[in-house]
């Protein structure tokens, strides 16, 4: 039901983004392996969203939204390609 | 589906609760502004309280199509923030913000030409996704064939129980971790390669296999499969756990 | 117009004095986990405060507990908006790990197994005000919980009190950790709602 991987974070990112990430693929900009962002671990908690790798548990990405606005650092995604819409 | 449309957070109402295991409720959901989804797609759903603090969770969905109904299966993670309001406190009426749908990776569409067969393979509550490809499956009358291997603790915390017993386009088998159901042979127990081997279609066919589960139940299955020689493009995982 | 979930929040009622803006009291102790959980033994277990000049200070578990623990009891805020009264601690005031330690430098950021970071000011943990804790509420502390050993500054927000803390670093300027980076306030003290940038 609840999930951990980078599906958790698909609302979160087509709110913040307006991107659909569960056909997407990206790079770790720490290990540099390249994998589906569904296939990415995450931890959803009430401070804010997390994405890690599933290879080297680096942060690839973390959406934090307070109640003006929703941050979305993507800092360790070396690219991300998204299938057209 | 434009990314337009998945931005929208939809209000929907709900019209009917019941428990579906002694942790578990099943949800209906009535969403007059919702678009239909994909068997697979996942819903966010998000709570707010009256001091305006909000706490988003993903739910699969357990029914699919042209449909502005939404079913969800949620089970409660004692300890958990949002979980043990939507089994305890959420009451028929209630109004419930949600969230998509979303996904395009874990998804099986009838429209899809592919017919090759479709492995179905589910852990404890990972079963949702799964059951509602199997259900969109039931629906066609001629279509890809397909099994489902759902490994659950006992017959107790099952779902979709008379579902899955009434389906007739998916061969459906049950194995049981904890507890084996009274005249069963299959002593209780994890699933092994050798069983996974037995009970899903080989490799030579080329299935295409969405695996569903705790994260270690994922891995495992999806570590056996890659060496029963299926290729690992044929295998979508989708990881379901303790977030709460 | 968006939907409220009357009944969610639990026991949301406030206006207990000790209560700062906008938290309310959790009977439990939910856990706010980024990451996965780190495996460390109190065998393995060392913390390091790096200085300017390169110089490490090292201490293992006993030696930790050499320094003198301390029982405390405290109320913690998390900026979720949970409170706990009266949380009974264990742990080695922070001020006795720096009584040799040589620095100009005001600011440390702290660093956890795992790669957590946060950064806090000198004066935000000396003079009684944090500690390395090893035990909450009469048990030493799970791994969920950030055991063997966390940070405790309980007068600022809670993801201050770093988990499975392994050392600090000193800093001679205030630089963002891992929540601070990502929208969250430099600071943190929850009587001036510091909650985010």
């Amino acid at each position: 039901m609840s999930h951990l991987d980078g599906n958790a974070l698909a609302g979160a990112f087509a709110e913040t983004l307006g991107i659909d990430i569960t056909a997407a693929t990206g790079r770790c900009a720490g290990c540099r392996q390249v994998f589906e962002l569904a296939n990415t671990r995450s931890f959803v908690t009430a401070m804010g969203k997390v994405m890690r790798c599933s290879h080297c548990d680096s942060v690839l990405a973390v959406l934090v939204s307070n109640r003006q606005e929703l941050l979305a650092n993507l800092s360790g995604l070396s690219w991300l390609t998204l299938p057209r819409p | 589906m434009s990314a337009k449309s998945q931005r929208r957070w939809h209000i929907g109402r709900v019209t009917n609760i019941r428990q579906e295991t002694d942790t578990a409720v099943r949800l209906k959901v009535e969403v007059p502004t919702w678009p239909g989804n994909d068997p697979g797609a996942h819903v966010d759903v998000r709570l707010t309280a009256p001091d305006g603090y909000q706490a988003t969770r993903s739910y699969s969905i357990a029914s699919s199509g042209d449909t502005t109904q939404v079913v969800l299966v949620v089970e409660e993670l004692p300890g958990g923030e949002v979980s043990p309001f939507l089994t305890h406190h959420l009451a028929e009426g209630d109004e419930l913000e949600v969230h998509g749908p979303l996904g395009r990776y874990f998804v099986w569409t009838a429209s899809d030409p592919d017919r090759s067969p479709v492995q179905l393979i589910a852990g404890g509550s990972g079963i949702v996704p799964l059951f509602s490809m199997a259900s969109a499956r039931e629906r066609e009358a001629d279509h890809a064939d397909f099994r489902l291997l759902y490994s659950v603790r006992t017959s107790r915390d099952a779902f979709f129980c008379e579902e899955l017993a009434a389906m007739s386009q998916t061969n459906v088998n049950i194995v049981h971790t904890r507890e084996s159901p009274s005249g069963s042979t299959r002593p209780p127990g994890r699933l092994t390669r050798d069983e996974i081997n037995r009970s899903t279609f080989p490799a030579s066919v080329r299935p295409r296999i969405y695996v569903c589960g705790p994260t270690p139940f994922v891995e495992t299955i999806a570590q056996s499969l890659v060496q029963l020689g299926h290729e690992p493009v044929q295998i979508r995982t989708e990881r379901f756990g303790g977030t709460s | 117009m968006g939907v409220i979930n009357s009944g969610f929040g639990g026991q949301r009622g406030s206006g207990h004095p000790r209560l700062p803006p906008g938290q309310t009291i959790a009977d439990d102790w939910p856990v706010l986990t980024a990451g996965p959980t780190p495996d460390v033994t109190e065998d393995e277990w060392t913390f390091t405060i790096i200085t300017e000049s390169g110089a490490e200070h090292r201490w293992d578990w006993n030696a930790l507990h050499a320094l003198g623990v301390e029982d405390i009891v405290t109320d913690i805020h998390c900026v979720t908006h949970w409170s706990k009264l009266d949380m009974p601690w264990r742990g080695v005031p922070v001020e006795r790990l720096f009584e040799n330690v040589d620095t100009t430098y005001d600011y440390v950021m702290v660093e956890s197994t795992g790669g957590y970071t946060t950064n806090l000011a000198l004066d935000d943990l000396f003079d009684g005000q944090a500690w390395i804790a090893t035990e909450a509420e009469g048990e030493p502390l799970s791994a969920e919980n950030g055991g063997p050993a966390r940070l405790l500054v309980p007068h600022l927000y809670f993801w201050k009190s770093a988990k499975w803390v392994s050392g600090m670093r000193l800093m001679p300027d205030d630089e963002p950790g891992f929540w601070e980076q990502n929208g969250y306030h430099l600071r943190g003290d929850p009587w001036q709602e510091e909650r985010y940038w």
